[in-house]
């Protein structure tokens, strides 16, 4: 399977997650679509650990080129889900204050 | 013996002590104090002088180099001061005179209060050192600062009553008047740097035949220039009879004996020169007796004493600067010493009675004043007797060696100049005779407070009317005795270059001298009986008519100024003001702020504080990021 | 075209097809039910490129974790039907179009970007044992440091979390 496959998947993925940030206004389901981004390079970087690996094992049987890749995943993982705690917690006080989930009422930076 | 002249820097040094003493302490000394540093740094200073004077009187000349005050590239102008005929006999006049006036100040000035007392003291110590620097200075460069300083404190010293706005005006027209002039004189400078290479006297005087005369003749001319400034001769003399709004001894000091003979003194300096470019000799000596007799109209129909004393300078500064222009140096030189004695004795008679008159200065309110200032009315009169050229008194050598020259010259210079002597002698009689004949016109207050001057200012007059009466005799003309002339033997080496250069002339035959001689005065004298005559028991009391008004109005010369410079001027600057500033440069300069208020007005709405604005913004920098991460190399 | 690539189609398709989904539905809900499709979908990817530490972290953590947090937090809200209203069109309009313009130049930028291959269902990185000595040897310190930002996020989510301070 040719690399480019795996690119033009994940950049298709990462593009419709940026396009949801820009269009939605529902703060969660921007959050979601954050996610999405995340797991689109997740799975690119994925795709190249195994690209490197492929070409490594060639010239070096049993060698282990590519776990970088798949821990970075790993640790993008923890990442996102301390992420989501936070920013879920800071969803619900923004709810229970402004009773709205709605990003364009956040405009409190323009004062 | 020539060593001693090296400390020649003591002569100037010490009025700037005086200055500096009395200036910086002028709010803690008393008036006796400032009085005695104020007149005890000019006796010294005189004293000092004498010595050096009797010095050079046995020979001895010499350039004393203190420091290297400009050095650039090849240039190189050290500070140096000169010692020699010339500027020793103006050390003794300026030293001399200027210690008689200090003395004559303290009692004119003293009811101002303390601090003003003493910064006119400081005033005036600062312009006899700018004075003497002036003389002293060996280069061109030294005597420029010495010329500027001169302008400076003449500036402070016209507006020394600083709150009298009339006053602050008359100084800033002396003051603009000098600058015109101060830069002729500074082009000269460069010039002369840029032909010679150096300024100081010696070097160019010496180089000063291989130049050629367009070159000399352009220098001398803006030198001139320089000096017209400065001596009030045509056309810049204006600034000098509104300079009397100054105290009067500043006047006698000042614009009658010292600072405006800076440009004979310069010219007299740089005899060489002239004499190398005949066209600025004429150009000098035209101007001169043009100046003379025009001065001299003007003075007759002045009313206040010290106008018709100013013009009476201009006048005399007129035929001094004719001196210069037939070649006659000895001749400017020995007139502007015998000036200084007797205009001096002029001035501070004229304060003497408006000290007495209680600051009345109109001639139609005095009269009758002989028997009352018997001191002054004396001094005065031997003042006038010298200034009208009377033998022997000391302005009818001068003088006479002055005309003498000019007919040498040309019969029509020594015409004018004999008819300008006679208005001299006509105004300053009538003068004397508005003034101290007659009866007393004034008001009886006035009467009641006159009085005799303290000793104070009546040693000066008597001190100065013996060298006004006496102080011909040291340029006795060739005509009454051979080598008589001990002026002319003690400045030969100063004007020996250009006694070579000018051609051989005739001297004139003894009959011939004679005759001028006995012309001169006896239209003199008529004048003054003439005058006497008829203002002794009735002044001119009605303002004048007809032509006399013209002249009472100074050819209405201030009037034509203002109407060919001072009025297309302010309307340029008007211009300039409503179109060019309003317009052009404001709006410019208003243009700009007003765009990048406009422009932030509209940028401001980029921010409109919505999260999602922000973050689209923010992928649009992403993607051209990369655009130019990828796309343009 | 054999049954990696079958699958491989099925999995992009499947993936983008729910991702558009996740972005289009109204009903918050229905997108976040979308987006776990997205990862499953993405799981599959993980196990055709022989990933399956990842694969079962992904369905544990995201799939099953994370997304019921969402579920959880909307529910809690009450938030399952669409509560936006349509204001600023063109603000939508630009959002697509930068999307796609990021899209474009990406797809510029990687489209010379080689035609290397990469392994399908072998090789033995992505097991556990080999990642769990490579996280282990190397990256133990990161990993450590990844519990005391947990810790901290935990603290951080109490905190704001709390009701009145």
């Amino acid at each position: 399977m040719p690399i480019y496959n795996y690119i033009y998947v994940a950049l298709t993925l990462f593009c419709i997650g940026v396009a949801g940030v820009l269009t939605r206004r529902n703060a969660i389901i921007i959050f979601m679509c954050i996610e999405l981004m995340l797991n689109a390079v997740n799975l690119l970087l994925v795709a190249f650990s195994k690209m490197h690996y492929a070409t490594a094992v060639a010239n070096a049987p049993g060698t282990t080129v590519g776990t970088d890749a798949q821990l970075f995943v790993f640790f993008i993982m923890v990442v996102a889900a301390a992420e989501v705690s936070v920013g879920l917690a800071i969803i619900v006080m923004m709810y229970r204050n402004t009773h709205s989930i709605d990003i364009n009422f956040l405009n409190r930076l323009k004062h | 013996m020539s060593n001693i002249l090296s400390y020649i820097w003591l002569v100037p040094l010490l009025p700037l002590i005086g200055f500096l003493i009395n200036g910086l302490g002028r709010n803690f000394l008393s008036k006796a104090m400032v009085s005695i540093v104020g007149c005890g740094v000019l006796l010294a200073s005189f004293v000092v002088s004498v010595y050096f004077f009797m010095s050079v009187k046995e020979g001895n000349h010499d350039v004393v180099k203190l420091f290297d005050f400009i050095t650039a590239g090849k240039l190189s102008i050290p500070f140096e001061f000169q010692v020699d005929a010339l500027s020793s006999l103006f050390l003794l006049i300026i030293t001399g005179v200027g210690f008689l006036i200090h003395l004559y100040s303290t009692a004119y000035m003293h009811e101002e209060s303390n601090a003003h007392y003493a910064r006119y003291f400081a005033y005036l110590n600062l312009f006899v050192f700018s004075m003497l620097l002036l003389v002293l200075g060996g280069n061109y460069v030294i005597m420029f600062i010495g010329w500027e300083g001169v302008g400076l404190c003449s500036y402070l010293l016209i507006g020394y009553w600083f709150k009298n706005t009339d006053y602050n005006n008359a100084a800033r027209k002396a003051f603009i008047m000098n600058r015109i002039g101060d830069l002729g004189f500074l082009l000269a400078v460069f010039w002369i740097i840029q032909q010679f290479g150096s300024v100081s006297f010696g070097e160019v005087f010496a180089n000063a035949e291989g130049k050629s005369t367009a070159i000399l003749t352009g220098i001398t001319l803006l030198l001139f220039v320089g000096a017209t400034g400065k001596s009030a001769q045509i056309p810049l003399y204006t600034w000098l009879p509104d300079a009397m709004a100054g105290p009067t001894p500043v006047s006698a000091l000042i614009h009658a004996a010292t600072m405006v003979t800076a440009g004979i003194y310069m010219i007299a300096r740089s005899n060489v020169m002239y004499t190398l470019a005949p066209v600025s000799q004429t150009v000098v000596a035209v101007v001169g007796l043009a100046t003379a007799i025009f001065a001299a109209t003007i003075a007759i129909k002045q009313n206040d004493i010290k106008k018709v004393l100013a013009y009476s300078t201009v006048s005399q500064l007129g035929y001094m600067f004719l001196g210069l222009g037939v070649g006659a140096y000895t001749g400017a030189v020995f007139h502007v010493m015998t000036h200084a004695f007797f205009k001096a004795l002029l001035f501070l008679g004229a304060g003497s009675v408006i000290h007495a008159m209680h600051h009345e200065q109109d001639i139609r309110n005095m009269g009758g004043l002989k028997k009352k200032l018997p001191i002054t009315h004396l001094t005065f009169l031997l003042g006038c007797i010298a200034i009208a050229g009377i033998p022997p008194f000391s302005g009818f050598f001068s003088k006479d060696e002055i005309l003498a020259a000019a007919y040498e010259a040309s019969p029509v210079y020594w015409i004018l100049g004999v008819a300008g002597a006679m208005m001299t002698a006509f105004y300053m009689f009538r003068l004397y005779a508005t003034t101290f004949l007659g009866n007393f016109r004034g008001t009886e207050e006035q009467e009641h407070h006159l009085h005799e001057s303290p000793w104070a200012m009546t040693v000066p007059l008597i001190v100065l009317a013996i060298l006004a009466v006496v102080g011909g005799f040291v340029g006795i003309p060739k005509v009454f005795a051979e080598n008589a002339h001990s002026l002319e033997n003690f400045l030969s080496p100063i004007f020996a270059d250009s006694e070579k250069l000018i051609k051989e002339r005739t001297p004139l035959s003894h009959s011939t001298e004679y005759g001028l001689m006995g012309i001169s005065v006896g239209l003199a004298l008529f004048a003054i009986l003439y005058a006497v005559n008829r203002f002794s028991k009735k002044p001119e009391m009605e303002d004048a008519s007809g032509f006399g008004k013209v002249l009472a109005n100074k050819w209405y010369v201030d009037e034509i100024y203002d109407a060919i410079i001072g009025k297309p001027l302010k309307a340029i600057s008007k211009f300039f003001n409503n179109v060019i500033e309003k317009s052009g440069i404001d709006g410019f300069v208003n243009g700009i702020g007003e765009g990048v208020q406009y422009a932030s007005r509209q940028l401001r709405l980029l921010q409109s504080g919505q999260v999602g604005s922000y973050i689209l913004l923010m992928v649009l920098g992403m993607i051209i990021l990369m655009v130019v991460q990828f796309f343009i190399k | 075209m054999n049954i990696t690539e079958i699958l491989f189609w099925f999995l992009s398709a499947l993936a983008i097809a729910s991702a558009l989904m996740v972005v289009l539905s109204k009903n918050p809900v229905h997108s976040v039910l979308w987006l776990i499709m997205v990862f499953f979908a993405i799981s599959g990817h993980y196990i055709l490129l022989n990933a399956q530490f990842l694969f079962i972290v992904n369905l544990i953590v995201y799939a099953g974790a994370i997304m019921v947090l969402f579920l959880f937090v909307i529910m809690l809200m009450n938030l399952n039907t669409d509560t936006e209203p349509q204001k600023n069109k063109w603000l939508k309009v630009a959002g697509v179009v930068a999307g796609g313009c990021l899209m474009l130049v990406f797809v510029a930028a990687l489209k010379s970007s080689g035609t290397q291959q990469v392994q399908m269902g072998e090789g033995n990185i992505g097991l556990i044992e080999n990642l769990g000595k490579a996280l282990f040897n190397e990256y133990v310190l990161p990993f450590e440091i990844s519990s005391v930002l947990f810790l901290s996020a935990m603290v951080g989510a109490v905190v704001i979390g709390k009701k009145g301070d």
